[in-house]
Formats: structure tokens, C-alpha cells, sequence
């Protein structure tokens, strides 16, 4: 009987365990970001890199923080979905332009529509390494306490803001501790 | 022919430094930490590279980050503490060992033993089964 069976069942846990890894994309890394601060950052404006803004100036309400650059052509294709999401207004939408040129940045905002309330420049990569940022376009979702709740690498679309974006801000603002 | 070895010489001490950027160190031992370090660091986007061979554009700011850090005194694991906390344990070539690594760190003994029992087993019925047969090793 064991003979048999123990085979078939070594067969079978290997087959679970294998196929947990269909389908999950390797190149996505988990971010141990996740329920933590944002770190420390103190950075000019795209529009003016003379205004300063630190993550201090963020808190009080809940943002969705999307790192694009005018070269990451999977950031335009999102483009569209981070538009919707402004004009819908239930969350700040603030851009952090990632190891771009703020002349290409500004000059590629003018012709596809600016839906950021605020865009960050980070020319060096500098506040991208202490995000963890790994590839553009990425997103996070940051409370009105300043923690990484959620972060989505890859383009944003409508399905990830309903499953998981959506449900968060309406939970916060449902006066639910963020 | 001096020309030539010259030129071969010159070669393969680019090739040494392929994909690193010229920095300064404060000590000879301090810059061979940093290049033992680099090795011991995944490359986040080119994921099968380290730090220390990646020519990508992201590699080289960690590096650079690296070498900043370096610099401020900071030992290689305040470093890898460091980067560890931003991008997760994926930058490290080992990973740790911890509750989630346990397979990936005993599994293959788990299966060495598992396969040396079986064989065991087979062994002895084997040896069980040849004296009750009469022509034995005939056989």
C-alpha cells in the first residue's frame, strides 16, 4: 500500500508547491516597505526647485505617491487610469519624477495633461533607492500618517485601484484607523 | 611585440573594472570590502546580476550609494541592513535563514535523506530475499 501511496503523495505536495509559483511574476518583488513610514526625503518641485517639500508636508491626508519619469514608456500607457483617478478626487495624487530630465518631464506633462497635484523632482534617484524603487512606473499608497500601506510595481490600472486602492481609501475614510 | 603586450595588458585591466565607476577610497582595504561587497548584492531590475557586474543605470546609483555609505564609516552590515530594509532580502545573493527560507535551506537534504532511506530500504529487502533464494548471486 505504501508503496504506492507514498510516491503519489510526494508527487502531490511538490505539485502544490510548484504551482503557488504559476503565474506570480518574478521580476515583482514584495516591498518590506509595507506598514512602514515613508522614509525621510526633502525635495525641490518639478515646476520650482526651489520649494521644498519634506514627507512632514504630506501627512494629514491620504496620497497615492506615483513614480514616473518621461522615458518609462509603461508610465504613459497608465497615464489615462492616473488621470481618472485625479479628476474622481478621493485621494491626492503626487508624482515623484524619477531620474529624469525636468525639461523632458515638464514638456511631456504639457502634452498628455498634468493630473498630479504635486510632482517631486528626484533627478539623482537619491529618494528612489530609500522607496526602494526599482523600475518605473510604480505606485504607493501612503496614509494620512505617512505609512506605505500599499504598493503596486508595474502600470496602475483600473482593476489594482478597485481591488486594492479604492477599498483602503474608503475604509480611512470611513473614519476607520488608517 | 612590447606594443602588443601592452595593448593585451591594457585590455584586460578594462576588463577588470567592466561596469564600475572610478572611485576614490580611503584605504586599499576599504576599496577591496567594497568590491566583496558588491558581489554579495543582487542587482534589483537585471535580477540575476550583482551589484558588481550590472551595467544597469540602477545599479550603479546603489553603488554609488554604497560607496557613499562606506565612506561615513558604516560596516558592510549597516550597509546590507540597509538595503535589506528598502528592497527586501532579495538584494542578498544568500538569503537569510529564517521560517520563510527553511525549505530552500533544508530541502535538498530533506530529499538526499529521504532518497538514502529509500534506498535503504530496497537494500535490505534485497538482502532479506537473496538467502531464501537458492541460486543467490547466480541468480
Amino acid at each position: 500500500m505504501w508503496r504506492y501511496a507514498l510516491p503519489l503523495l510526494v508527487v502531490i505536495a511538490l505539485g502544490v508547491l510548484l504551482f503557488q509559483g504559476i503565474g506570480r511574476d518574478p521580476s515583482t518583488l514584495p516591498s518590506p516597505l509595507i506598514d512602514h513610514p515613508v522614509p525621510a526625503f526633502e525635495l525641490g518641485t518639478l515646476a520650482d526647485p526651489s520649494v521644498r517639500v519634506s514627507q512632514q508636508d504630506l501627512l494629514g491626508e491620504p496620497y497615492l505617491l506615483n513614480v514616473f519619469a518621461s522615458w518609462c514608456a509603461t508610465c504613459h500607457l497608465e497615464h489615462p487610469v492616473l488621470k481618472a483617478f485625479a479628476e474622481e478626487g478621493v485621494a491626492r495624487l503626487i508624482g515623484l519624477n524619477w531620474k529624469d530630465q525636468p525639461d523632458d518631464a515638464k514638456r511631456w506633462l504639457v502634452r498628455a495633461g498634468d493630473p498630479y497635484a504635486l510632482i517631486l523632482a528626484d533627478e539623482s534617484g537619491a529618494v528612489g533607492i530609500d522607496l526602494g524603487v526599482y523600475g518605473t512606473p510604480e505606485t504607493f499608497l501612503i496614509d494620512a500618517n505617512g505609512v506605505i500601506r500599499f504598493k503596486h510595481v508595474g502600470e496602475l490600472t483600473d482593476a489594482v485601484i478597485e481591488r486594492e486602492i479604492r477599498p483602503r481609501l474608503l475604509a480611512w475614510s470611513d473614519g476607520a484607523a488608517p | 611585440m612590447r606594443a602588443l603586450l601592452a595593448m593585451l595588458l591594457l585590455a584586460l585591466s578594462l576588463g577588470a573594472h567592466a561596469g564600475l565607476e572610478p572611485l576614490n577610497f580611503d584605504s586599499p582595504e576599504q576599496a577591496r570590502r567594497y568590491q566583496e561587497l558588491l558581489r554579495e548584492l543582487r542587482c534589483t531590475v537585471c535580477q540575476n546580476e550583482s551589484l558588481a557586474e550590472s551595467k544597469a543605470e540602477l545599479a550603479k546609483d546603489m553603488r554609488l550609494r554604497i560607496h557613499q555609505m562606506m565612506l561615513e564609516g558604516q560596516t558592510d552590515a549597516q550597509i546590507k541592513e540597509f538595503l535589506v530594509s528598502r528592497y527586501g532580502d532579495f538584494v542578498l545573493y544568500a538569503p537569510p535563514f529564517q521560517p520563510n527560507t527553511w525549505v530552500l535551506w533544508l530541502g535538498p537534504g530533506v530529499v538526499l535523506l529521504i532518497g538514502l532511506g529509500a534506498m535503504l530500504m530496497v537494500l535490505r529487502k534485497r538482502a532479506r530475499a537473496l538467502p531464501a533464494d537458492a541460486g543467490g548471486i547466480e541468480d
